[in-house]
């Protein structure tokens, strides 16, 4: 038979001896073959989509089976770090599901809502707050006693009492607070203001969606834009000190309180004139001459990557809803233009959460830790669904430059525009800023962001007071208190 | 109670699935496929599965139809299971498990989604089940069946043709007749069947390039006719049914490569035109920007997968009727989301299995006119499965196809049935015959 067979075959291949000719039966098994890697490559996608887009998936709002979940399970519950109840679902007699927060306005934004729509930690922690892991058992007991199932609780890394100090010292101003822990990127605590009460959500829902001007629903430490003004001398320094290392510290400048360079002009702060100043110097005085004039030496294309590096107009690596920051620095860019990007003037802008994570990874030598909220998952019995450990994002700036940084940075405390953080029981270090907003002169954010102590960074503050005035007399004094509670609680 | 069941049996149910999916293909390689051990041991995971799901079903739904729907199945599956070997001793029993693991699984979600429809449909499955325990009988027994190539075709561009003139509108493509204001069918399923003899009629003997040339201006008024119905998804099986009997009937493979370009520059010229390919190719790209209108069905299908995860939210949890017609083109993303992922991928390999068995005996029959219709069949019940799971997982555009035995549609899963026994048929045949001497006949 196998004989009789391949003289067939032969003949046949004679018969058509032409390039890619096989016989029939060959054809069929390469065909075979070629289907079994479709399907392998088919079955290997999908599990490839489940695998990675099931939190995604189940968390879409367009996704009606988010209902389907909240019809057997309800709710879990969202604890501070302390395991304070930030938000939970109270059932009444009725079995009718309300969820609370306890301390009203002062985590409306991190924490969030969940009823329209849904934002914070209710968003980013929604797959597990609406899935439950309790076991079998009590499961089958809640199905006999004919109640929901309690959803997976939520610990998060917030801080009460630093969350309370942040949003009293921001008192009645419009801004932001975030306050994060250098070593693992914790967040303790974030504020912005004008907050709102989510437990009124239903009632004030309609006259927080026509006041177009305080945009109460926007989180302004994750989604505000704000031109960073001095803060960004950070940038420009890390830059200069890329382009000419240790040299860098040689700088001189001699500020008349301006900076001319053709036509454009840039002014010190209300113009006053620094005099003789070094890198240091500059960096503690916030020296806008300087900064220009440095600005105006930098290699663009070179800052420009800087700038990328940093994170500028890319996706933060942040689980939170947030915007993008932007800049604009290129070879096309005019000597003007470069002068006001130098002392964050001009068209950059950023969130006060992307300026803490540069502060952070200054403090950690150059290493950047991802920010994170969600620290454990555990079910209403106690067990641990999932743990998110701190992960490292990689490295912004090398250990000697993020030295360097910090040197100036402390110089800012010592004897620069921050000295009201000098001479307490820890050592501080910080960049202020005022930057100037709107058409109108004058008019200005008061910044600051800085870490303490200086000798073993753990705690890193960063704070924007819309329209207050000067940084080190408005955001410098409410970093002192976070930090003396801080501090004042070890 | 309930929820230890609920619990237990997407466990279950996975579990069963996999351990028959192993054993499929462990028998496949190791070319037992005729084992009596291997053989009763699927057929008992298949039962085993029944009883998990329907009991799950009945349970959580406390509704006695399920029971009394569970019994009708079962019977059906026995006749499957034990009639048809007992009537063809030789049939290939790998390839009859296959074919009842997949209708039953499919009766079963399909009654979870609508009872009606999965009564309907049982009732074609056992319609279908007697018309093809006839088919491997008579093919042993009719002769001329290679004379009537030209016939075959006239009659398949005829059936198609009455739909594009006679057929009612469904969603925009015209596919359906219906026949004394009752019955409702697709032609251009059972033209599949016509199609595969006109191929393999028309190049069983002769393979030079005019006969290729002939074959392929045929085909391709079945294909343009087709694509006049809108129904592209069809189009695109008959299309590369033709390509791969062609690539198997002259072993050359630069038809395959013809057809790959032929194809692309068809598809071009489709999109170019046509505003509905358009549409899904757009809704293909970018599904998350065309949420609320263009990708609805996709990122719904989407959504049912995701949320069903590895083992399914659990029949009857999941919200599978929030996909636009689930029970036709979507099946395969309802039974994802209930029985989860795990089931899904063991039944892209059930399929697989099918379509390997049916390679491997077209590689051993003799005879070129038989061996090119299983082969043909082959690639276009596996070509047609990799459209429509494709498409539900958004892999490529989709087409708006059945999944053969699983999704409801009597026309469908008769026409499948019938190939699947017209190749059970081929199979006895040739066991019978022994392959030389009818090589030889063929051959000479």
């Amino acid at each position: 038979m196998p004989t009789e067979r391949k003289d067939k075959e032969t003949g046949e291949n004679k018969k058509g001896k032409r390039i890619g000719c096989l016989d029939t039966r060959r054809a069929v098994l390469a065909s075979g073959v070629l289907f079994a890697a479709l399907f392998l490559f088919m079955a290997g996608f999908l599990v490839y989509f489940v695998a990675t887009n099931e939190q995604d998936m189940v968390n879409n709002s367009y996704n009606s089976r988010q209902q389907v979940l909240l019809s057997r399970n309800y709710r879990g519950t969202i604890y501070s770090r302390d395991g304070q109840v930030l938000a939970e679902t109270v059932t009444d007699a009725a079995q009718n599901e309300t969820r609370v927060y306890p301390f009203g306005e002062l985590f409306a934004h991190v924490v969030g809502y969940s009823t329209k729509g849904r934002t914070g930690v209710e968003a980013q922690a929604n797959y597990y707050l609406i899935n439950t892991n309790i076991s079998l058992s009590s499961k089958v007991a809640n199905d006999m006693a004919g109640v929901k199932n309690p959803g997976n609780n939520v610990y998060t890394t917030l801080d009460v009492r630093l969350q309370e100090v942040a949003d009293s010292q921001l008192d009645i101003y419009r801004g932001a607070v975030v306050v994060t822990e250098v070593s693992t990127g914790r967040i303790l605590a974030m504020v912005s203001h004008p907050g709102f009460d989510p437990n009124q959500l239903s009632q004030i829902w309609d006259s927080l969606l026509s006041d177009d001007d305080s945009s109460v629903l926007v989180n302004r430490a994750a989604q505000g834009l704000y031109p960073p003004g001095s803060t960004f001398k950070l940038v420009t320094a890390l830059e200069y000190i890329r382009e000419n290392g240790e040299e860098a510290l040689d700088y001189q400048f001699s500020c008349p309180g301006y900076f001319q360079h053709g036509e454009q002009r840039i002014h010190c702060y209300h113009s006053i004139s620094h005099g003789e100043v070094d890198f240091t110097l500059a960096m503690a005085k916030s020296c806008n001459s300087a900064f220009a004039e440095i600005g105006m030496g930098l290699d663009r294309t070179a800052f420009s990557k800087t700038l990328e590096t940093l994170l500028f107009g890319r996706e933060l690596p942040l689980t939170m809803s947030h915007a993008q920051s932007l800049t604009a620095a290129s070879e096309e860019m005019s000597d003007s233009e470069m002068m006001q990007v130098s002392i964050g003037q001009g068209k950059t802008q950023i969130t006060p959460i992307h300026l803490n994570m540069i502060t952070c990874a200054i403090a950690n030598g150059g290493v950047l830790m991802r920010p994170f909220v969600v620290e454990h998952v555990k079910t209403a019995e106690g067990r641990t669904v999932k743990s998110f450990a701190p992960a490292e994002y990689g490295r912004l700036m090398s250990m000697e430059e993020a030295q360097i940084l910090q040197e100036l940075m402390t110089a800012v405390v010592e004897e620069g525009t921050a000295t009201k953080l000098s001479g307490r029981e820890y050592t501080a270090a910080g960049k202020t800023g005022s930057a100037e907003y709107g058409t109108k002169k004058g008019n200005s954010h008061a910044w600051f962001t800085g870490f303490a102590p200086v000798e073993n960074p753990e705690i890193c503050v960063t704070i924007i007071v819309e329209g207050a005035g000067s940084g080190g007399d408005y955001a410098v004094p409410i970093a002192r208190r976070i930090f003396d509670a801080y501090f004042s609680d070890q | 109670m309930q929820e230890y069941i609920t619990e237990l049996s997407r466990y279950g149910i996975a579990a069963v699935m996999l351990i028959y999916t192993v054993i499929g293909f462990a028998a496949f390689f190791s070319g037992r496929e005729n084992s009596r051990g291997i053989y009763r041991f699927q057929c008992a995971l298949i039962f085993l599965l029944q009883l998990i799901c329907f009991t799950d079903l009945a349970v959580v739904s406390r509704d006695y139809q399920y029971v009394f729907f569970y019994l009708f199945v079962q019977i059906f599956l026995l006749a499957a299971t034990v009639m048809v070997p007992i009537i063809y001793e030789t049939a290939n029993r790998l390839l009859l498990n296959n074919m009842c693991m997949l209708l039953g699984m499919g009766l079963c979600i399909i009654s979870r989604i609508s009872f009606r429809k999965a009564l309907k449909q049982y009732i074609i499955a056992l319609v279908a089940l007697a018309l093809s325990l006839t088919i491997p009988y008579l093919l042993t027994r009719i002769r001329f069946l290679k004379k009537l190539t030209w016939y075959y075709a006239a009659a398949g561009i005829l059936l198609l043709a009455g739909v594009l003139l006679l057929g009612q509108v469904t969603n925009g493509s015209k596919i359906r007749v219906t026949l004394f204001d009752a019955i409702t069918f697709q032609p251009s399923e059972f033209v599949k069947i016509l199609f595969l003899f006109f191929l393999a009629g028309a190049l069983w003997e002769k393979r030079t390039i005019h006969r290729v040339a002939v074959t392929a201006a045929v085909a391709g008024v079945h294909v343009l006719v087709l694509v006049f119905s809108r129904d592209l998804g069809s189009a695109l099986v008959f299309f590369v049914g033709y390509v791969f009997v062609v690539f198997a009937a002259t072993g050359n493979a630069l038809y395959l490569l013809a057809g790959t370009v032929g194809g692309s520059a068809a598809a071009w010229v489709a999109y170019r035109f046509f505003p509905h390919v358009q549409e899904r190719v757009l809704a293909w790209q970018e599904p998350w920007n065309y949420l609320s209108n263009e990708s609805w069905a996709v990122t719904q299908s989407l959504f049912a997968m995701g949320s069903g995860s590895w083992f399914g939210m659990g029949l009857l949890s999941g919200r599978p009727q929030t996909i636009p017609y689930v029970e036709q083109d979507f099946i395969f993303s309802a039974l994802c989301e209930e029985l989860g992922v795990v089931v899904g991928v063991c039944l892209i390999f059930v399929t697989l299995n099918c379509f390997l068995l049916l390679c491997g005996m077209a590689a051993r029959i003799r005879d070129r006119f038989y061996q090119l219709i299983v082969f043909g069949a082959g690639i276009m019940y596996c070509f047609q499965t990799f459209l429509t799971v494709g498409g539900g997982m958004n892999l490529i555009p989709l087409t708006g196809v059945t999944l053969p035995f699983l999704s409801y549609g009597g026309s469908s899963c008769m026409t499948t049935m019938l190939l699947f026994f017209i190749i059970q048929g081929i199979y006895i045949r040739m066991q019978q015959e022994g392959g030389e001497r009818h090589a030889d006949r063929a051959e000479g």
